[in-house]
């Protein structure tokens, strides 16, 4: 598949991904859009690693270039979940404070 | 037009038609099944590409454990018609168009790249295989491996400390 067709879905997602942060106040909601975004992130790294292995197998047929990207979605997806406990934790005890999810009463740093 | 394209069509759609969903969708539980659809689009999407492994983890990672985390939460906080933020309607357009311009910039800086005229191996390549995945990331990648359990650990940590009551 040609790579331009893999760069614009990806950033469909992650514009989609933006959009939901923008427009939607709940604070559950606008963490799920930044899980979408970070996996339009992955979907690009993956497709570029697949088009640097292509790019290098046409030299060396064993050749193993393009590990590093598909490693580094891995790390991303190690980081996302120990974000995502994190972060519901702190919706959780937001919840327990002010009893709502809504990030527009979140604007004075405290409660 | 052969099955590997016909596949990525199929597959980009849907995941696109589940992302729109889950940001218009009213119910919190809505958005979270339409993000599970648009995950499992993208697991598609890393089979097409012959990254099995980060597929299978994708699936049993984001739409098994972080996904079953939201839903539990959201059925925690046991949402009713008082705790639904109030709307916008100036803000979401607002935001919908500021969304839109990023959209249209992006594509149009990306579009005539150098690179337009690669292609992605598709079916093929063992590179995503766990065999060659596994040898990389026990010897080349091993300290941040180390360091992301340690990372893993802080974050138990932290989670246990914000979310117990005072």
């Amino acid at each position: 598949m040609p790579i331009n067709y893999y760069i614009f879905l990806s950033i469909a997602l992650f514009a989609i991904g933006i959009v939901g942060v923008l427009t939607r106040r709940n604070a559950i909601i606008i963490f799920m859009c930044i899980e979408l975004m970070l996996n339009a992130v992955n979907l690009l790294l993956v497709a570029f690693s697949k088009m640097h292995h292509l790019k290098a197998a046409m030299t060396d047929i064993t050749t193993k270039a393009g590990t590093d990207g598909q490693l580094f979605v891995f790390f991303i997806m190690v980081v996302a979940a120990a974000e995502v406990s994190v972060g519901l934790a702190i919706i959780v005890m937001m919840y327990r404070n002010i009893h709502s999810v809504d990030v527009n009463f979140l604007n004075r740093l405290k409660h | 037009m052969g099955v590997t394209q016909i596949l990525f069509w199929f597959l980009s759609v849907v995941a696109l038609f589940s992302a729109l969903m889950m940001i218009t969708s009213k119910n919190p539980v809505h958005s979270v099944l339409w993000l599970i659809a648009t995950f499992f689009a993208i697991s598609g999407h890393y089979i097409l590409l012959n990254a099995q492994f980060l597929a299978i983890v994708n699936i049993i990672v984001y739409a098994g454990a972080i996904m079953v985390l939201f839903l539990f939460v959201i059925m925690f906080i046991n949402f009713n018609k008082e705790t639904e933020p109030r709307k916008n309607r100036w803000l979401k357009m607002i935001g919908a168009i500021a969304g839109g311009c990023l959209l249209l910039v992006l594509v149009a800086a990306l579009k005539d790249s150098d690179i337009k005229n690669q292609a992605a191996q598709v079916k093929e390549g063992n590179i995503g295989l766990i065999q060659y995945l596994g040898k990389e990331l026990f010897s080349t990648y091993v300290v941040p491996f180390e360091i992301s359990s340690v990372l893993f650990l802080s974050a138990m940590v932290g989670a246990v400390v914000v979310g117990k009551k005072e």
